[in-house]
C-alpha cells in the first residue's frame, strides 16, 4: 500500500471516526449519569435527521436555520423520552429500563416507517460543503475538515460545561449518587434532563453531518450507527466524554484500515466492531480511558 | 381447610399420560384436517412457546439479560437444514460455491438433525457464555447483541458452509404440530422440573442478588453458563424447526428484530413465570395475524380509511411501553398456573383473595 | 384478577375472535387475487413501488370474466416466516385464485413451497434470484433472472465499453447482488477468455454508508468498468463517493438502479452511470410502455420505476391467463400462465419458458442529464 492511499484511507477514517464521535458522546453522557444504554440513541439521530430534511425540503428554511431548529427539536425530543419512558423506571429494576430503551428504539423505527414512508429521501447537501479539495493526492471534500473540527470544537466546549460550571457539577454529582447529590442540593431531575437535552443536541449534530455526508436517510438508518457508537463510548471509557470521542476516531478508523488492508474480508467489517467490543471488555472493561468501576456489595 | 386427600402417584402418572396422548391425538387429526393457516399459526405457537422459555431461562428466571437469540436460531436453523437437506437440493441450491465435504453428501432424518442442532448451539452458547456471563446487566446485553451479530455476518460470508445471502431452499417440511408442540411440551416439562430442583433455586438465587448467591455457595460460573447453554439449546432447535416450516432460511432472517420479536413476547407474559410465557408467546403470534386488520383499508361510515401497512409493529412497540412502565411484571409476573389457584377460581374464593395478591 | 390481567385476556380473547374471521364470500361474485409484498421493514421501498404499479393496473383494467377483480394485499414485513405466512393466509382464508408477488427473492422462495402445495399460481413481479422458480412449476414471474442479466452487462462492458479488466463491488447481504455478481464474473471471465479478468473483488453490507476504503482498493487496482450490483440508496452513496475520490471509470448495475431516488441522490455524481433493467421510459419497447409512462405520471405525478412497471405488468399478466383458463379455477390459471407467449406487457414481450422465467429482452440504460436514457437494447439468445 503506498503512502498516498494509506493517506486517503487515513482521510476517511478521520471523518467516519469523528461521526461516531459525535453519537459516541451522546450515549456516554447518558450511561454515565443513569447507567442505561440509551437503545433509543440511535433513533434519535434518524429523526434529527429527518427535522432537518424536512426543514429544508417541506418548510424551505434555509439550510442554517433548519439544521438549529432541528438541533433545538431533538433535543426536546430526547427529554421527552427521558420523562416518559425512564423516568418512572428511575427506581425498577435496570432490566426494565433496559427493556423500556429498545421498547422506545423500535417504536420510534416503526412510527418513522409509518410516517415518513419506506423509500429513502435525499439531504439537503449544501454545495459550500462540498467543494472539493486535493492535497498531494488524497481527494478530499471541505466537509472532511468540518467535522473533526466541529467534534473537537464539541469536545472542548462540553469538558468546559461539564468540568468548570455548577451544571456540569450537578451533572457529575448525579454520576455518582442521586440521593446524596440531592442532599447536597443537586436538582437532579433537571440534571439529568440537560444531559439527555445535550446527548440529543449532540445525536441531531451527528445527524446532520451524516446527511452531509452521505446525502441519504431512511427509517432504518439509525440501528447500526448507534450499536457502533454504543461501542466506541465502551471503547474510549463508559461515562469519560474524551473517551468515546477517542473511541470513536479508533472505532471509525479502524474499519476504514481493516478494509483497506485485507479487501477480501470486507463483508466482516460490521464485525469487527462487535469483535473490538467483546475484546474491550474482556482485555480492559473500564476503556481506555474509563475511572474504576465500583461494585457496591 | 380443605382435606387434602393424597392422591395415588399411579393415578397421576396415568392422567397426565391419557391426557398427553389425547393431545397428541387431536394434533395428528388437525395436522390433516384443520386448514393450513389455522396449522400455520399453529405450528408457529408451539416453536415460539420453546423459543420465548429458552429466553426466559436466562434473561427472567436467571436473570441475565441477553440479546443474543437470534444468533443460536441461526445456527440451530443453519445445522438442521445442511443436515436435512438431500445432496440433490444441496447441489442445485449452492450454485456460486459448493457445499463443502462431507455436508454435501449427508443427509439425517430429522430427529438426529435437531439433536445435532441442539448440541452445536449449546456449543456456540458456552463459547459465547462463558467469557460474557461475567459481565453484569447492558453489558451482557450489548455483548450478547454482539455476538448474535457475529454469527449473522459470519453466516453472510462464509458462502461454501451457508451459501451466503441467497440461504437454503427445498428444505424438507418435517415440521407439524407433532414435532413443534412436542418441542413446547418438552420445553415447558424441562422448565417446570428444573426450576423445582436445587439448581432452578440457584438460578433464581442467582436473579434475586449474585453476590449474596456467591456467599451461600452457589457457583456463579457453572450455573449462568447452565442457564445460557440451556437457552441457546433450546433456541437452536426452535431455530431448527422454524427452517424445516418454512423450508427457506437465510441470513437476514436472523436480525435483531427478531431477538425483539421474543424479547417482547417474554417481557409481556412475565420475566419468571413459564406459565405467563406459554400465553403470551401464543397469545403474540396469534395477536400479529390477527391484528392484520389494522392495516387493511376499511370502511366506516361510507368513508374508506386507507389501510396502514406498519401499524402491527407500532401497536406492539406501544403495547411493550406500556407493559414495561404500568405492569413491569407483565401478565402473569412471577406466578404460575397451579390447580389450587384453578380451585378457588372455581369456588369464587378468588374475589377475597385479589387484595393480597394484587 | 386484577385489572391489568382481565384487560388482558379481554384482549387476547379479541384477537381470537377476529382470527376466525369473516367467512370468505363465494368466489362467483368476483375475482380475487392475492398480493404479498414487503410493505414495511428492509425492503420496504420496493414493495411499495410495486403496489404503486400493480395499483395503477387494477384502476385501469377492474373486471375480468365479467367480474370485478378484488385485490388482497398482504404485508410480509421484508420477513420471511410472515411471507409463508402471508401466502397461507390469502389461499386459505382470503381464496383468492392466483398471487402476485413478492419484491425479494429471499421472501418469494419463502412463500412458493406454500402456493405450490396448495396449487395456486403466483407471479412475482420482480424477484430475479433463479432459485425461486427452481423445481416450483407453480411460481412464475414476469422478469428475467440473473444469469441473464449479469451476462447482460458483462456483454455491454465488453462489447460496448472495449472493457478487458473490471472490478466488482457487490452488496454481500443481499442474494440479488452476490448472484448477479458471481454471473457477471463468469461471463466477463468467458468473454475475454482471462478467468483473471475480474482484477478487484470486494464488498459491503447493505446500509453501510461508507464505501470509501472498498473504493481505494478499487481505484489502486486501476480497472476499466467497476460493476456494483446493490439497491439504489446504497449505489447511488457509492459513485458519489467513486467520483469524489477521483474514480472516472464506468459504473455498471442491475435493474434495481432504476429508481428516481437513485438521481435524486446521486445528482450529478450518478451521470454515466450504465444499469440493464426491463424497460425504458424514456424509448418505450412496446406501445404498452408509452400508454404505462404516461398513466403513471398522471397519477403519481412523477417519473416511474421498472418496479412499479413490472407490478403493472404481473397484474395484466394474471389477467389474460384468467381470460385464457376461462375460470377462476387455480389450476386451470396456473395452466394458462405457463402458456403465456407473446403478451405485450409495459416491460416488453413476455414469454413463460419451461421454468416459469420470462424470456423477454433487457435493456441497458445510462444516466444522462439528470434521466434515464436508453442506450442499447438486448435479446435473450
Amino acid at each position: 500500500m503506498t503512502l498516498e492511499i494509506f493517506l486517503q484511507n487515513a482521510a476517511n477514517g478521520i471523518t467516519l471516526g469523528s461521526l461516531y464521535a459525535l453519537l459516541a458522546i451522546g450515549y456516554t453522557m447518558v450511561y454515565g449519569i443513569l447507567r442505561l444504554i440509551n437503545f433509543a440513541h440511535g433513533e434519535i439521530f434518524m429523526i434529527s435527521t429527518y427535522f432537518a430534511f424536512y426543514g429544508t425540503a417541506i418548510f424551505a428554511l434555509p439550510w442554517q436555520v433548519a439544521f438549529v431548529v432541528a438541533i433545538v427539536l431533538t433535543a426536546l425530543l430526547g427529554v421527552v423520552i427521558e420523562h416518559a419512558a425512564y423516568r418512572p423506571l428511575r427506581d425498577a429494576p435496570r432490566i426494565s429500563a433496559l427493556i423500556s430503551a429498545i421498547g422506545v428504539s423500535f417504536l420510534m423505527a416503526n412510527l418513522g416507517l409509518v410516517i415518513f414512508g419506506g423509500r429513502p429521501k435525499t439531504f439537503y447537501r449544501p454545495p459550500i460543503f462540498q467543494v472539493p479539495i486535493e492535497l498531494g493526492g488524497v481527494r478530499v471534500v471541505v466537509l472532511f475538515f468540518v467535522i473533526p473540527l466541529l467534534t473537537a470544537i464539541l469536545l472542548v466546549a462540553l469538558n468546559y460545561i461539564v468540568y468548570k460550571t455548577k451544571t456540569g457539577l450537578a451533572m457529575r454529582a448525579a454520576q455518582w449518587d442521586f440521593d446524596t447529590a440531592r442532599l447536597m442540593g443537586v436538582d437532579v431531575d433537571r440534571a439529568i434532563s440537560i444531559t439527555f437535552a445535550i446527548g440529543s443536541a449532540l445525536a441531531a449534530v451527528g445527524g446532520i453531518m451524516w446527511g452531509l455526508r452521505f446525502a441519504e436517510i431512511n427509517p432504518n438508518m439509525g440501528l447500526f450507527p448507534g450499536l457502533k457508537c454504543f461501542i466506541a463510548a465502551v471503547f474510549g471509557g463508559i461515562g469519560n466524554i474524551s473517551g468515546a470521542v477517542l473511541g470513536g476516531f479508533i472505532l471509525g478508523f479502524g474499519e476504514i484500515m481493516l478494509v483497506a488492508f485485507l479487501p477480501g474480508l470486507a463483508g466482516y467489517r460490521d464485525a469487527f466492531a462487535f469483535v473490538v467490543l467483546i475484546l474491550i471488555l474482556l482485555v480492559r472493561p473500564t476503556g481506555l480511558l474509563g475511572d474504576k468501576q465500583r461494585v457496591k456489595v | 381447610m380443605a382435606e387434602q386427600r393424597a392422591v395415588h402417584p399411579l393415578l397421576k402418572i396415568a392422567v397426565v399420560c391419557g391426557a398427553l396422548i389425547l393431545f397428541f391425538l387431536v394434533l395428528s387429526w388437525g395436522q390433516e384436517h384443520w386448514d393450513a393457516y389455522t396449522v400455520r399459526i399453529l405450528n408457529l405457537c408451539g416453536i415460539y412457546i420453546g423459543i420465548t422459555l429458552g429466553l426466559n431461562l436466562c434473561n427472567g428466571f436467571t436473570g441475565q439479560f441477553s440479546l443474543g437469540i437470534a444468533g443460536f436460531m441461526a445456527v440451530g436453523a443453519y445445522t438442521t437444514a445442511l443436515l436435512t437437506m438431500s445432496p440433490a437440493v444441496k447441489q442445485a441450491v449452492f450454485f456460486i460455491q459448493p457445499l463443502i465435504y462431507p455436508l454435501n453428501s449427508i443427509q439425517w432424518g430429522f430427529l438426529p438433525a435437531l439433536l445435532m442442532a441442539a448440541v452445536v448451539s449449546g456449543i456456540v452458547g458456552f463459547l459465547v457464555g462463558a467469557p460474557a456471563i461475567r459481565f453484569r446487566g447492558d453489558y451482557l446485553a450489548i455483548t450478547t447483541l454482539g455476538f448474535a451479530e457475529i454469527i449473522r455476518i459470519v453466516f453472510t460470508n462464509i458462502v461454501p458452509i451457508t451459501n451466503g445471502a441467497l440461504g437454503l431452499k427445498g428444505i424438507p417440511p418435517h415440521t407439524n404440530l407433532l414435532w413443534s408442540w412436542g418441542f413446547a411440551l418438552v420445553c415447558i416439562a424441562v422448565m417446570v422440573r428444573l426450576m423445582r430442583t436445587t439448581y432452578g433455586r440457584a438460578l433464581k438465587a442467582i436473579r434475586d442478588d449474585e453476590v449474596a448467591a456467591e456467599a451461600m455457595g452457589v457457583n456463579l460460573f457453572f450455573h449462568k453458563n447452565l442457564a445460557f447453554v440451556m437457552s441457546a439449546m433450546m433456541a437452536g432447535v426452535g431455530g431448527g424447526l422454524l427452517g424445516n416450516l418454512i423450508t427457506t432460511i437465510d441470513p437476514n432472517m436472523f436480525r435483531f428484530p427478531l431477538t425483539f420479536t421474543v424479547l417482547m413476547m417474554a417481557v409481556l407474559g412475565g420475566l419468571g413465570s413459564i406459565t405467563g410465557t406459554v400465553i403470551s408467546a401464543a397469545a403474540v403470534t396469534i395477536a400479529m395475524e390477527a391484528f392484520r386488520a389494522l392495516e387493511e383499508p376499511r370502511v366506516i361510515l361510507g368513508l374508506t380509511i386507507p389501510g396502514v401497512p406498519g401499524m402491527r409493529m407500532v401497536v406492539f412497540s406501544v403495547a411493550l411501553m406500556i407493559v414495561i412502565l404500568f405492569y413491569p411484571k407483565g401478565f402473569m409476573g412471577d406466578r404460575e398456573f397451579s390447580l389450587d389457584r384453578v380451585k378457588r377460581l372455581a369456588a369464587g374464593l378468588d374475589r377475597t383473595n385479589t387484595s393480597k395478591q394484587g | 384478577m386484577a385489572l391489568h390481567r382481565r384487560l388482558m385476556m379481554v384482549l387476547f380473547c379479541a384477537a381470537l375472535v377476529s382470527m376466525c374471521g369473516i367467512a370468505a364470500a363465494a368466489s362467483e361474485t368476483e375475482i380475487r387475487i392475492g398480493v404479498y409484498e414487503p410493505m414495511t421493514g428492509a425492503m420496504a421501498a420496493g414493495g411499495q413501488m410495486t403496489m404503486e404499479g400493480i395499483q395503477l393496473a387494477q384502476e385501469q383494467r377492474p373486471k375480468v370474466l365479467g367480474l370485478p377483480v378484488r385485490v388482497i394485499l398482504v404485508d410480509n414485513r421484508s420477513d420471511k416466516v410472515e411471507a409463508a405466512t402471508a401466502v397461507t393466509r390469502l389461499i386459505q382464508k382470503d381464496k383468492v385464485c392466483a398471487i402476485i408477488g413478492s419484491y425479494g427473492s429471499a421472501l418469494s422462495m419463502s412463500g412458493g413451497p406454500v402456493a405450490q402445495a396448495a396449487k395456486v399460481p403466483v407471479m412475482g413481479c420482480s424477484p430475479t434470484n433463479p432459485l425461486v422458480t427452481l423445481g416450483n412449476d407453480y411460481y412464475f414471474r414476469a422478469c428475467f433472472i440473473d444469469p441473464f442479466q449479469g451476462r447482460v452487462m458483462a456483454q455491454f462492458a465488453y462489447d460496448k465499453l472495449g472493457a478487458r479488466k473490471a472490478a466488482i463491488i457487490q452488496d454481500i447481504a443481499q442474494d440479488y447482488a452476490v448472484g448477479l455478481a458471481n454471473f457477471f464474473r463468469q461471463a466477463f471471465n468467458e468473454l475475454t477468455e482471462d478467468p483473471k479478468s475480474i482484477i478487484a473483488f470486494t464488498s459491503y453490507q447493505t446500509g453501510d454508508r461508507d464505501y470509501t476504503a472498498q473504493l481505494t482498493y478499487v481505484a489502486n487496482a486501476k480497472p476499466d468498468v467497476v460493476f456494483a450490483p446493490g439497491y439504489y440508496a446504497d449505489a447511488a452513496v457509492l459513485v458519489t463517493q467513486a467520483r469524489s475520490l477521483g474514480l472516472k471509470m464506468p459504473f455498471l448495475g442491475g435493474d434495481t438502479f432504476e429508481a428516481p431516488e437513485f438521481i435524486e441522490i446521486g445528482g450529478k455524481n450518478v451521470e454515466g452511470v450504465y444499469f440493464s433493467t426491463h424497460y425504458s421510459a424514456d424509448a418505450p419497447v412496446t406501445p404498452a410502455s408509452e400508454r404505462f409512462v404516461a398513466l403513471y405520471k398522471a397519477r403519481f405525478k412523477t417519473a416511474p420505476n421498472t418496479f412499479a412497471a413490472l407490478g403493472y405488468d404481473c397484474y395484466n399478466l394474471v389477467l389474460d391467463a384468467i381470460e385464457r383458463a376461462g375460470s377462476s379455477n387455480p389450476k386451470a390459471i396456473r395452466d394458462a400462465m405457463a402458456e403465456t407467449k407473446d403478451f405485450v406487457g409495459a416491460t416488453g414481450i413476455i414469454t413463460l419458458d419451461a421454468n416459469g422465467d420470462a424470456t423477454k429482452s433487457a435493456v441497458v440504460l445510462v444516466v444522462k442529464d439528470g434521466q434515464f436514457k436508453l442506450v442499447d437494447v438486448v435479446h435473450p439468445r
